[in-house]
């Protein structure tokens, strides 16, 4: 009953926290905080924030708080924790991006190779590749519906000067962004405005989600005419169920239990068959595997559990461009 | 039912609002911690120490096309050492730069003006025992290649500084400047604590840094603060170095070794009538040998080299039978035996001396920090490998930090250090295991470690792939 009321999931993103996530997932849609005012709301926050991070007098923190944010902050990025084959899949994933966006953007130096780029990192948690990608002269911004997350992400970034200005976090879910986006337009902070971007990056973050039809329509919103969709995820294989479930999170342990849902995991195929309607292209897919042993990635030829797809939009508008997708009551 | 919703949301909004609220306190506080952070300025790498390898280093980072803007700081306690032209006298400080250093050297333009200053080539190695008639010689099967080059320390390191004023400012070079105090950060973050390693200099200024390399010499500050624990040991010897004049000009593209029981001798080529001693002996007869007046000197050294006195008949016959014995089964193989030049004076106030050991660091990284040259490692003068296996860190570490940069990685981070580390362990370890054991093989004069030296130096020379294998290692 619970469940059936309020289970209409506009964007589930896979969250660490229940407190904050619930609220992302639970918002139904004829819930009485619309969509507009819910983004107002927020945007109010936001600007809270901003003033609040203006006064530079205000130095009283709880210390309870920063216990709380520094527990967060050393499990996100602790290398050899939970997040370790998070951390460890930067080793491909970097030169995914890295590599397809250079072939495809020339005029690129070799020290900031992503220099002048603008990327959106969807389901960034606690920054452990948007961090790497704004090193790479990105300007990337993060979003992710988990506000302990974001704040964690934003607190390690923080001190980093060479992040400073090349790196934003954003604690909402796409079509929150894409909301504000279109409201921000044609106002006088428009250089405010996000998008379009350059690339968007969704790694390990489809697989958490319930409507992927909304999630291609956001991103092909969200991007640039030629820009690139990056995704990395597990595909629906009985392969993925044994490895990714049972070995991984009930024998192995390397992810924490109940992470990943099998119905919701895709195949390269469904998921192109998904992203065309929106005026993708789909570029490559490449598989990847993951040794427990030593904890490293390597690519592979095989898809059949983890891969990475890069997706290319159209250069012009794609034909058949639906204004709402019928999920997006 | 519906007001159950509702309350739901209002709670979870004001949860949401308490979360926000603390972001913000947080961020309130960065904005003022990050007001002081700016005046301080955070480098990507501070090397400490602008030896020949820390100075390698700097150049070779400011060189790399993927750490393109990245901020390179070298901090040196002496002064800028600039070389106009090279002075008349050779210095007794002299390096072996094997073919491997040349090729990171030439990489980062220095090795050019090197060429032009001073550096003698040679194409063989001959090595043989005082107390036997054993020998080995070492070189490149056509006498084409160089096997080494000798280059006086200072002069690499002029060529390294004039590279280093060629450089864009993403390089910074601060002479003069003494380093206090290394703060380290811990390995996670903490809100209050500064996540870079703070370098405090005596002049009262801190710096911040992605990473700290420490090329400060056997005696590293950086190692010792940072609490890596070092295996180290002194060989109770002392090395006496001078610059020798022959009797008469050669080739002289020969550098001569003779294993004393007191240490090993040697006798390197600087030009066609000058050589660099290095004499690794006791303590005592270091300072007796710095004592006594030119011309007994030279004499020492000359008897060093020819003298017979440290041979047994024993082990000479053991020798010659087995050496026979070899030369029936490969009769073309081995090398005949050369004689060194003749040793007329010495340099004008060339001689000193300093102590030798061994050490080596159990680790070579640690978060934000790393080790290179002499800090990480030191050996024996022996085989001549001090300054390559130095110059080796810095070919490799400079690869890994620009594929980390390349990949977007911080580059203090442990992954890619670790590979450093693991990388170079591989290499340095057994050449410092060889030196070692031969350093212990021939300080002794006892018959079976005279016999089994004899047979064991023989027997290599017999064998082609097996120097070949040793040369190819030495020359990396």
């Amino acid at each position: 009953m619970y469940s059936k009321r309020f289970g209409r999931i506009v964007l589930g993103f896979y969250s660490h926290s229940t407190n904050a996530s619930s609220v992302m997932q639970r918002r139904p849609a004829s819930c009485p905080f619309s969509w507009s005012s819910a983004c107002k709301h927020r945007k109010q926050l936001l600007q809270r924030t901003t003033c609040v991070s203006q006064s530079a007098s205000h130095t009283t923190v709880d210390p309870e708080e920063v216990r709380r944010f520094q527990a967060l902050a050393s499990k996100w990025w602790d290398e050899q924790g939970e997040f370790a084959a998070l951390h460890s899949m930067n080793d491909l994933r970097v030169p995914f991006i890295r590599d397809n966006l250079m072939s495809l953007h020339r005029e690129c130096q070799p020290g900031r190779p992503l220099r002048g780029l603008k990327i959106l990192d969807v389901g960034c948690g606690g920054g452990l590749l948007t961090e790497p990608l704004a090193r790479l002269g990105g300007h990337v911004l993060g979003v992710d519906p988990v506000e302990n997350s974001i704040s964690t992400a934003w607190l390690h970034s923080s001190s980093d000067p060479e992040l400073r200005g090349r790196l934003r976090y954003r604690p909402c879910t796409l079509e929150e962004l894409l909301g504000s986006e279109e409201e921000d337009r044609g106002e006088e902070e428009k250089e405010m405005a996000d998008g379009p971007f350059d690339a968007v990056v969704a790694s390990e973050v489809v697989e958490h989600l319930v409507d992927l039809e909304t999630f291609a329509f956001c991103c092909g919103q969200l991007l640039k005419p030629g820009g690139s969709l990056f995704i990395t995820t597990i595909n629906k294989t009985n392969l993925s169920y044994a490895l990714g479930i049972v070995a991984a999170e009930q024998i192995l342990r390397i992810v924490p239990q109940g992470t990943h849902d099998w119905d919701k995991f895709i195949s390269p195929a469904d998921l192109e068959h998904l992203l065309e309607p929106y005026g993708f292209s789909v570029q490559s897919v490449r598989g990847m595997l993951y040794n427990p042993v030593t904890g490293n990635w390597c690519w592979s030829d095989n898809t059949e559990i983890n891969y990475a797809l890069h997706a290319v939009k159209a250069a012009e508008e794609p034909p058949h461009r639906q204004a709402e997708p019928e999920g997006q009551a | 039912m519906y007001s159950i919703t509702k309350a739901v949301l209002v709670r979870n909004k004001f949860i949401q609002l308490q979360q926000l609220s603390a972001v913000s306190h947080i961020i309130g506080r960065r904005v003022v911690c990050t007001d002081t952070g700016d005046k301080n300025e955070v480098y990507d790498v501070i090397i400490s120490g602008g030896g020949m390898v820390g100075s390698a280093m700097a150049c070779s980072l400011g060189m790399e096309p993927n750490l393109e803007g990245r901020k390179v700081l070298l901090l040196e306690a002496g002064n800028k050492k600039v070389m106009d032209r090279v002075p008349d006298s050779y210095s007794t400080r002299v390096s072996s730069i094997s073919p491997g250093s040349a090729t990171l050297l030439n990489s980062i333009g220095a090795w050019d003006h090197i060429m032009r200053m001073r550096c003698k080539p040679y194409q063989k190695m001959q090595v043989w025992d005082a107390c036997s008639d054993a020998l080995i010689t070492f070189d490149k099967e056509d006498l084409q290649d160089e096997m080494a080059y000798i280059v006086e320390n200072d002069v690499v390191v002029a060529a390294l500084t004039k590279q280093l004023d060629s450089l864009p400012d993403n390089v910074e070079v601060k002479y003069r400047s003494r380093v206090v105090q290394y703060t380290w950060p811990m390995s996670y973050q903490a809100v209050d604590a500064v996540p870079w390693v703070q370098v405090t200099l005596a002049s009262g200024e801190t710096l911040h840094t992605r990473l700290l390399i420490g090329a400060d010499g056997p005696n590293s500050m950086v190692r010792r603060e940072s609490g890596i624990p070092t295996v180290k040991w002194n060989y109770d010897q002392s090395a006496v170095v001078a610059v020798l004049r022959l009797s008469e000009p050669t080739e002289n593209n020969v550098a001569w070794q003779r294993f004393l029981p007191t240490g090993p001798i040697a006798m390197l080529p600087l030009s066609d009538t000058q050589s660099s001693l290095v004499w690794s002996t006791s303590h005592q007869q270091a300072e007796d040998l710095l004592e006594l007046d030119d011309e007994s000197f030279v004499d020492a050294v000359n008897s060093a080299f020819w003298s017979k006195e440290n041979q047994s008949e024993l082990v000479e016959t053991a020798g010659s039978l087995f050496r026979n014995a070899l030369s029936l089964l490969m009769p073309s193989a081995g090398s005949p035996r050369q004689l060194p030049p003749s040793v007329a004076g010495i340099g004008p106030k060339s001689r000193a001396m300093f102590p030798l050991g061994m050490g080596h660091a159990a680790e070579y990284v640690r978060h934000r920090v790393a080790l290179v040259g002499d800090a990480a490692h030191r050996v024996h003068p022996l085989a001549g490998q001090g300054a390559n296996l130095g110059f080796g860190d810095v070919a490799l570490l400079s690869q890994v930090l620009s594929s980390a940069a390349f990949n977007g990685k911080d580059l203090g981070a442990m992954q890619h250090l670790l590979e450093y580390e693991t990388e170079r362990q591989r290499h340095n370890l057994p050449m410092m295991a060889a030196i070692d054991l031969m350093q212990r093989l021939y300080s002794s004069n006892a018959a079976p470690a005279v016999l089994l030296r004899t047979f064991g130096l023989q027997a290599t020379n017999m064998l082609p792939p097996l120097k070949e294998q040793i040369i190819s290692f030495a020359s990396k």
